[in-house]
């Protein structure tokens, strides 16, 4: 099993110029992390004095949790410690009971070695005690989370623990509350722009206006998303022999986003003016509504966003009652948690969209 | 001799007759030596499959096309063996994780981390890294899509993933926001026809427009199967003149008689006669959702307008239920007990069912 266990840093240097920039922008130290600030606050204090609680960090993905928590083992134990003293464990790792009692034991109870000098003259605190990172612990079988209980308790002197997750809810109530817990937020608008205006400068990225503020409006908080949707846009874009500025419509295509004329083809499809209110004369015959379905289907886009946009535009319009807009908005939730539960595509998407039609029918 | 579909399949994304501007950004992609992890999605028979080999073409040159069929042994922390047939070259590896069902996380940990600690051995390799091709990619459950995390990023450097759907739906969001997602979309009407051309000329007849046509028709965006219809048709009358009915797979036309027998009487010992002929259907391993889905868009042609929005209904809900369950027989002779009952109400009383 060697291939499971310290963080392997990566193995081979790689060329800088074909780096993730997720990676390559990653925070180094905490104070580079964006608009988290109680969060930072709290641990720039810990980094201070050198001690650490164990931690719960949960917040929807890509607002900078797992950053945070390597950033801060980078600062406590510096590069050359790093190996020895952290273990980080992710939902790609086997995390069974079994790993939990041998391998997570195992490395909770060692004595953490004394500090050497470091390698690059500067000087960490290195407190006594070493980390162990548990990314993605949600995904964490309740019986491997009971297992940690104790460990947790006992080696408490010479180890803290870092649990990182999206929903707290599926941490079990006798492991959240051994630790302190760190909300992050969705990233603000203004500071999120900042990171990612701050990436293209230095990657020298030529792009139209407005296209930044499309990325950070689809990516929805969400920075990883951004940063990832700006560097996809510039590979397709400096790929060819002519590079050419990025473009709205690349990063429109890029995130999946069904184009507004299908959404209002379905739209006009169930007797609704795009962007005005209903308007039965629109309205098709059931055929009519299965064509625009399949044609959906046959375009390739995913039910769930189709459905996601209907709803966003279904939603915001005026001219719509109450009820049969709150019975839209019932039929689109049951469409979505059937898709989730793996329904047929197109017969749930006609379905959602037949009770659409025949709740805004009755307006 | 191979079938038109292989023997016409295009090699490399030049010879891709549709989707030029998809065609230049994956050659320029490939081209450009930063190479992303890219999941294909679109309806089957739109060319995913034939995308992704022939960016690996325009990858690794046609080295790539040696392939080999190996059988891996997996093992689960349970100790249950796990045997899954696996597709590879020296550049890249091909599987179906969905085939082991519950146990596909264990597929994929153990082949994503030998894959990604090994090093390219060839050093006349065009490219550093080695692709894993994922099929299916929608059927993975959630824990081999929650495995698939984190390996994405740190192994970067030596593996690249190529996942292939038909929506993105399934896929969770951390994977998607991981990937550079390519839609490929079912050829146009126009489109289908140029291919059916081109194959016609290669094979050296003439095609007729009125033959054509109703492949298209018949065959609703599946070029794939378009191009199966015309080798059969081509095989039954060889001059393709005259007023040519496509022979639909005999399960179809199955699945049809089902419909007009539930439409015809409904009774129990109906549903009974009905029963045998689905486990006919299901014995012959036509999978029970898309029989399911035959009978009901045989239905909704059938009934009147009131009817239809229940008949979708009905086939929507039960079609769930199914995903859901285990059994799948007892909900297709729910749905089909159920369309009875709403059929025969509409008969008697004029009126329908408020299923809300």
């Amino acid at each position: 099993m060697a291939t499971f266990g310290r963080l392997q840093t990566a193995p081979t240097p790689q060329d800088p110029r074909l780096q993730p920039w997720v990676e390559k922008y990653r925070p180094k130290t905490i104070d580079e992390v964006s608009s988290q600030d109680n969060t930072v606050a709290v641990l720039r204090k810990s980094l201070a004095s050198t001690n650490l609680p164990h931690m719960l960090f949960y917040g929807p993905p890509g607002t900078g949790k797992t950053s945070t928590i390597l950033a801060l083992a980078r600062q406590l134990f510096g590069p050359d410690l790093f190996r020895s003293r952290v273990l980080e464990l992710n939902a790609s790792d086997e995390r069974g009971i079994k790993v939990v009692r041998e391998k997570i034991k195992t490395f909770a109870r060692e004595t953490p070695r004394n500090a050497g000098v470091s390698s690059d003259g500067k000087t960490y605190p290195c407190p006594p005690y070493k980390l162990i990172i548990l990314d993605e612990a949600d995904s964490m079988t309740q019986d491997a989370q009971s297992a940690l209980r104790r460990i947790m308790e006992t080696y408490s002197r010479i180890t803290r623990f870092c649990l990182v997750c999206n929903y707290v809810t599926r941490i079990i109530e006798p492991l959240a509350s051994r630790c302190s817990k760190f909300r992050f937020r969705p990233l603000a608008q203004g500071s999120s722009q900042a990171r990612i205006q701050m990436i293209a400068d230095s990657e020298g990225v030529q792009a139209d206006p407005g296209v930044l503020d499309l990325i950070l409006q689809l990516a929805n908080g969400d920075l990883r998303k951004a940063i990832t949707y700006l560097q996809t846009a510039q590979r397709l874009h400096t790929a060819g022999d002519s590079p050419t500025p990025i473009s709205v419509m690349s990063i429109h295509e890029i995130s999946g986003v069904v184009p507004t004329n299908v959404v209002d083809g379905l739209l006009r499809s169930l007797g609704v003016e795009p962007g005005g209110g209903i308007n039965t004369a629109l309205a098709t015959g059931f055929d009519g509504v299965r064509a625009e379905v399949r044609r959906v289907g046959r375009e390739g886009w995913s039910a769930g966003q189709v459905l996601e946009q209907l709803h966003d535009a279904l939603l915001p319009l005026a001219t719509i009652p109450t009820i049969p807009k709150a019975n839209a908005a019932i039929a689109i939730a049951e469409c979505d948690k059937a898709l989730c539960e793996g329904g047929d595509e197109e017969l749930q998407l006609l379905e959602c969209c037949l009770r659409i039609k025949e709740a805004l029918g009755k307006a | 001799m191979s079938l038109w579909v292989d023997k016409y399949r295009p090699r490399s994304l030049d010879d891709c007759h549709y989707h030029p501007e998809l065609s230049s950004r994956l050659k320029s992609l490939a081209a450009s030596g930063d190479f992303p992890h890219i999941l294909f999605y679109g309806p089957s028979g739109a060319g995913k499959k034939t995308r992704i080999m022939a960016t690996l073409r325009e990858l690794y040159g046609p080295g790539v096309e040696k392939l080999r069929i190996d059988q891996r042994v997996f093992v689960t922390p349970s100790n249950r063996k796990l045997d899954v047939n696996v597709v590879q070259s020296n550049f890249h590896i091909e599987l179906t994780p969905s085939d082991v069902g519950m146990y596909d996380r264990v597929v994929i940990q153990d082949i994503l981390k030998e894959i990604a600690q090994t090093q390219q051995v060839d050093l006349n390799a065009k490219q550093k890294f080695k692709v894993v091709i994922i099929n299916e990619a929608d059927s993975l459950t959630r824990d081999a899509q929650a495995a698939l995390r984190r390996t994405m990023e740190k192994y970067m450097t030596n593996m690249r993933l190529i996942m292939c759907a038909n929506s993105t739906s399934k896929i969770i969001a951390p994977i998607r926001s991981r990937c550079l997602l390519v839609r490929v979309s079912a050829p146009s009407d126009e489109e289908m026809a140029t291919v059916l051309t081109h194959v016609a000329k290669k094979e050296r007849f003439h095609l007729p427009a009125t033959a054509s046509e109703s492949i298209i028709e018949a065959s609703d965006g599946n070029l794939r199967k378009a191009l199966l219809v015309f080798e059969a048709m081509k095989m039954q009358r060889p001059d393709l003149e005259g007023d040519i009915d496509v022979a639909r797979p005999d399960w179809e036309t199955y699945c049809a008689k089902v419909a007009d027998m539930i439409l015809q009487e409904q009774s129990a010992s109906r549903l009974l006669e009905v029963r045998a002929k689905i486990y006919e259907l299901l014995s012959h391993c036509i999978p029970a959702h898309v029989v399911l889905k035959t009978i009901a868009d045989r239905i909704v042609d059938k009934v009147d307008d009131e009817l239809k929005a229940s008949v979708v209904h009905y086939a929507a809900h039960y079609e769930l239920r199914m995903r859901q369950g285990s059994k799948k027989i007892f909900h297709i002779e729910a749905f089909v007990a159920k369309i009875m009952s709403v059929v025969k109400q509409y008969a008697l009383m004029g009126m329908t069912e408020d299923w809300e």
